[in-house]
């Protein structure tokens, strides 16, 4: 029997805020520990949350560039649980009224666009950091009390490869938005996976496995890879698959069933009394919508689609998205932009690269592209020549067109100079003329070369040649 | 003799040079000395910071600070053992916290400072403030004044019982079921429970969040009126603190009662009212009658419906409260070979049989299966009983109320009976639900033993303006705050 | 709301709270009591009652993204039964 896995992701990245979530403790990674920790973050008696602005905005701005609803009203939420790196022992979280719901994100897959539909994305906090020694475990908090975006997928991914484009693209998204570093290093992205397996074509959903502690995405990936045959052996060798959590072994490459703890979780949600609910108004709303960026997927698609560039170029301005910005100013108005993209990737980029330097720091506006590109096309200059101009924009700026004057390198195409720089070269060669005449059309690249080097690559090109036809042949 | 006088009439006396700081604090230490044996009102003392702190006021005073701007200058107030003060001990009457000492100051702290206080000793409570007579407490039983045998009432017992005792002018307490107003009301003090949200709860450690309430514990209804003024307002580290502005309380005490109109609440005068409790309270109605005020019964239609809903919030509440004394960060552990056995040893024996109980019962009405039949519905019926406030408030402007059933009960009398305990809030609970604000203060006295009586006054919300004035023309026209147990 | 049901011992576990068998069992009846008193709730029509979590009407009460000091460590771990390292400890924690 064929067999599909039925795949869904709870993503968390941390918010890239100062302070953390409920008190103004450093948001930072890499600190000695439990140093950015204070009475609120350790959870001592008496203290109280105050919600930070930023990560609710952030949690907006989230909603909105993954197509969410954000609903007029939110709450908070505490989550019951011992553990000894939840300081409350308890965690603010946001249970049936989160900040953002129904959504969805498109991404790249297998040569088409698929869409993944996100469940909600909630706001809590994150916890403590534990370390293992032989007889003991110690607890840094500094960690406990960042915010942290919960980003819960639908079941809708179909493989491990898909995953993995998804966290990718989600990624993008979240740095791309300002939302998040994602730095996996730093533990700023973990991710759950929910996985189950049922014969192709059914509709209803196997036995749900969660998978725990991937650390990266390629963990997730060979986690997945891991995890569906082994659902599906179970099941055809007559064994049945319970719901449980399984702990990935990154090392080993395995899943193992996580040892059942004294009793099943009853997390006894019930609404944060230390916290007011949350009604963002239009104002708030907008002024969160003034901060939406435009999509990864979105901005590659309209490069392609607006300018006609190639895929290839588009992702470099997406990857890049001041370099993008560039572009677009220097293409408007442009006949050419698959020229300008060219000489901003190849030749703008390389220029910045080596000058260790960035584009807003560049000596010359983008409409100077526009302008080189305009006078190579018009025949003003050689492609040669067009990297001097180039050169001397970005070592001193100034206008393509005024360097060009300026360092006489403006192609000849005035009839009388060029007959004569032609007449001279059929003179001075009888031999290839009379190739030419017989037929031989190579032979003119010989006499074009001369008058090349006689007017020292002055001369237009195309002009040269059909001036020199038009002599021997009369 | 010093340690007699209110605070108000200290204020006077320290502002004219008549007496120092200094003296007041000692004289408070002298009672205490000569009665806390007895009473066992405190559970710590720093003599000496208590002393320095004094001196410090003193030197305020010679430098010209005046009690217009620092209103408890050189005033010894005792603290309930729940307010967190930088490098000071806090207990909450319980063996859990051990040695703990808090790194911060709380907000009403840090008011109470600014204002000159000079704060001294830690007074007990029912342990996590869970109890109606502070006998759920690590640190002993404090003891009625009036009658040694009786407790003194709770959670804030012992600051009743030091207000009482005249073993400090005034104590800082907590309310979140009646907590000020039923000791106040056992012990003959006043009471004054505020409006959720007038005084912020950073630094207080939390019983049940959206019913904790700090509030004054005083000998009488101006020297709350100062007190409620010095720690009231709108804390940015407190996000259910509340933006309305601090008026000056103390500005409309004086005159009678013309036009005021009082609400009899029918659901509150039952027959499980002791007849003298009963003789007192109708004659404080008759009184305010005599001072002008109009008398209308109102219905309160939801009243015999709040004990219930009461305990599953509060528990339910607590339970997650109170979580984090687990002997990891802080407190008193039981080691354990993993953190579970650790937990559960540690809170196992360092809290008391109260707290478990109501830990236990919290848990269980949040717990799976059980969350939409207890703490849902209770949530929905605290929503009717709010609305029962504002109906009544429409046609009138204060409650008036008996504060307990029953006077001063005998220590043991009710500690193998948790729901009988829980059943003689019965008066003071539905306004931590409304959220709105009470006060308590002496009517009467019972005849054989003399014990003090009770009289409530609920008030809309943010209206203590209203039942501060209306509670000190009452005052001022009866005797009862001038009697003093005899010690 | 059956109060017969009730567990003590899953939810004090729940609690993480260790009870002697004595504490079960008088727990147990006193919780059973309680549980049977709060029953008069079920009295009331509660139906399209907005459940009341907060006792004031607020809403975003948010304060802005600024760091402020942190504890010195000593501070944070003065505190702690047990600290090495900078670092709380507990015992092992086994996942």
């Amino acid at each position: 029997m064929e067999y599909e896995a039925v795949i869904g992701l709870e993503t968390h990245c941390q918010l890239k805020t100062k302070s953390k979530m409920f008190c103004g403790c450093a948001n930072e990674f890499g600190a000695e520990p439990n140093t950015n920790v204070c009475p609120v973050c350790l959870g001592l008696p008496g203290v109280l949350p105050v919600p930070n602005e930023r990560a609710l905005q952030l949690t907006a701005l989230t909603g909105y560039l993954l197509n969410c609803e954000v609903p007029g009203f939110a709450k908070f939420d505490r989550k019951n649980y011992f553990y000894p790196d939840v300081c409350k022992d308890y965690q603010i979280t946001q249970f049936d009224f989160p900040s953002t719901t129904t959504g969805h994100v498109d991404f790249e897959f297998g040569g088409g666009i698929e869409r993944v539909r996100i469940t909600r994305a909630h706001l809590e906090e994150d916890v403590g950091k534990n370390s293992h020694f032989d007889q003991h475990s110690g607890v840094d908090f500094n960690r406990a009390g960042v915010p942290l975006l919960e980003i819960v997928s639908e079941p809708d991914l179909g493989s491990a490869d898909m995953a993995y484009e998804y966290l990718n693209a989600l990624k993008d998204i979240l740095i791309y938005g300002g939302i998040s570093d994602c730095d996996m290093e730093k533990g700023m992205v973990r991710c759950d996976v929910n996985i189950s397996v049922r014969p192709k074509g059914n509709e209803e959903l196997g036995v749900k496995v969660e998978i725990k502690n991937m650390n990266t995405f390629s963990g997730v990936r060979r986690a997945i890879n891991y995890e569906v045959p082994r659902q599906i052996e179970t099941i055809e060798c007559g064994g049945t698959l319970v719901q449980e959590t399984r702990r990935w072994d990154d090392v080993a490459g395995i899943t193992e069933s996580m040892r059942t703890k004294e009793h099943a979780h009853d997390y006894r949600y019930f609404p944060e009394p230390d916290l007011m609910p949350l009604k963002p108004d239009n104002a708030w709303l907008a002024e969160v919508r003034s901060q939406m960026v435009e999509l990864p997927l979105v901005r590659k698609q309209r490069f392609v689609n607006d300018y006609g560039i190639t895929a290839q170029d588009a992702d470099v301005f997406v990857g890049n998205v001041p370099l993008g910005g560039f572009f677009e100013q220097a293409v408007e108005g442009s006949d050419n932009p698959k020229a300008i993209a060219n000489w901003v990737i190849n030749n703008l980029q390389a220029h910045l690269t080596e000058a260790e330097t960035s584009v807003g720091d560049l000596k010359f506006a983008p409409e100077a592209i526009r302008e080189l590109v305009e006078i190579i096309d018009e025949g003003t200059i050689s492609s040669k020549g067009a990297q001097e101009v180039f050169a001397e924009l970005f070592e001193h700026g100034g206008s393509p067109k005024s360097i060009v004057d300026a360092k006489g390198l403006a192609q000849v195409s005035d009839s009388v100079e060029l007959q004569k720089w032609c007449q001279d070269a059929i003179d001075a060669n009888p031999g290839p003329v009379d190739d030419v005449r017989n037929g031989k059309e190579n032979a003119i690249n010989f006499l074009k070369g001369q008058v090349m080097k006689s007017s020292r690559g002055k001369a237009n090109p195309q002009l040269v040649g059909e001036t020199l036809v038009k002599l021997i042949k009369g | 003799m010093l340690h007699e006088l209110t605070l108000s009439a200290l204020t006077a006396n320290l502002a004219a040079g008549k007496v120092s700081a200094r003296e007041a604090m000692q004289a408070c230490l002298d009672r205490i000395d000569a009665v806390d044996d007895r009473v066992n009102a405190f559970i710590s003392l720093d003599r000496d910071d208590a002393l320095g702190q004094a001196d410090a006021a003193d030197a305020a005073l010679a430098k010209g600070d005046t009690h217009a701007d620092k209103p408890l200058l050189g005033v010894p107030i005792s603290l309930k053992d729940l307010f967190c003060a930088k490098g000071q001990p806090v207990n909450c009457s319980s063996r859990i916290l051990g040695d703990f000492r808090s790194p911060y100051d709380g907000t009403v702290v840090r008011k109470l400072r600014d204002a000159g206080a000079v704060l001294f000793g830690r007074v007990n409570m029912d342990e996590f403030a869970m109890g109606s007579s502070t006998e759920n407490s690590a640190f002993g039983h404090s003891h009625n004044p009036w009658d040694l045998e009786r407790v003194p009432g709770g959670s804030s017992g012992g600051s009743a019982a030091a207000v009482a005792a005249q073993e400090c002018f005034a104590s800082i307490g907590t309310d979140t079921g009646g907590s000020l107003r039923q000791p106040a009301a056992l012990c003959g003090c006043v009471g004054l429970k505020p409006t959720y949200g007038r005084v912020s709860r950073y630094g207080v450690v939390a019983f049940a969040s959206s019913l904790d309430q700090v509030g004054p514990m005083a000998r009488d209804v101006r020297d709350s009126a100062v007190l409620l003024g010095a720690i009231a307002g709108q804390d940015p580290l407190d996000s259910t603190s509340v933006p309305v502005e601090v008026s000056d309380y103390t500005a409309v005490l004086g005159g009678d009662l013309k036009g005021v109109k009082l609400g009899l609440p029918t659901e509150y005068l039952t027959d499980g009212i002791d007849p003298e409790v009963r003789a007192a309270f109708d004659a404080a109605v008759k009184q305010c009658e005599v001072l002008g005020a109009e008398i209308h019964e109102v219905n309160m239609p939801h009243t015999e419906y709040g004990v219930a809903t009461y305990y599953i919030v509060a528990t339910a509440e607590a339970s997650a409260n109170l979580a984090r004394f687990d002997g990891i960060r802080y407190g008193e552990r039981v080691e354990g070979d993993d953190p579970f056995s650790l937990y559960c040893k540690t809170r196992g024996r360092g809290f008391g049989e109260e707290v478990k109980r109501r830990i236990i019962l919290g848990t269980y009405v949040l717990s799976s299966g059980y969350y939409d039949a207890y703490y849902l519905r209770a949530q929905k019926v605290r929503t009717l009983i709010k609305r029962d406030f504002e109906q009544a408030f429409e046609t009138v402007d204060v409650l008036i109320t008996p504060t307990m059933p029953i006077p001063a009960f005998k220590a043991g009398e009710k500690t193998d009976d948790p729901l009988q305990m829980y059943l003689s809030d019965i008066f003071t609970i539905s306004c931590n639900l409304a959220g709105t604000c009470g006060i308590s203060l002496p009517c009467g006295f019972t005849s054989e033993p003399k014990l003090p009586i009770g009289l409530q006054l609920l008030g809309k919300p943010f209206g203590e303006s209203k039942l501060l004035q209306i509670a000190h023309a009452y005052e001022q026209a009866t005797p009862w705050h001038n009697e003093r147990a005899a010690l | 709301m059956a109060e017969n049901d009730f567990d003590i011992r899953y939810a004090a576990n729940l609690a993480r709270i260790a009870l002697s068998p004595e504490e079960e069992a008088k727990f147990g009846i006193q919780l059973g009591d309680i549980l049977g008193y709060v029953k008069k709730l079920e009295e009331l029509d509660v139906d399209g009652i907005e459940p009341m979590a907060h006792a004031v009407p607020l809403a975003n009460v948010l304060r802005v993204d600024e760091v402020r000091p942190s504890l010195p460590r000593e501070t944070a771990l003065a505190n702690a039964p047990k600290q090495a390292n900078g670092l709380f400890i507990v015992p092992k924690i086994v996942e």
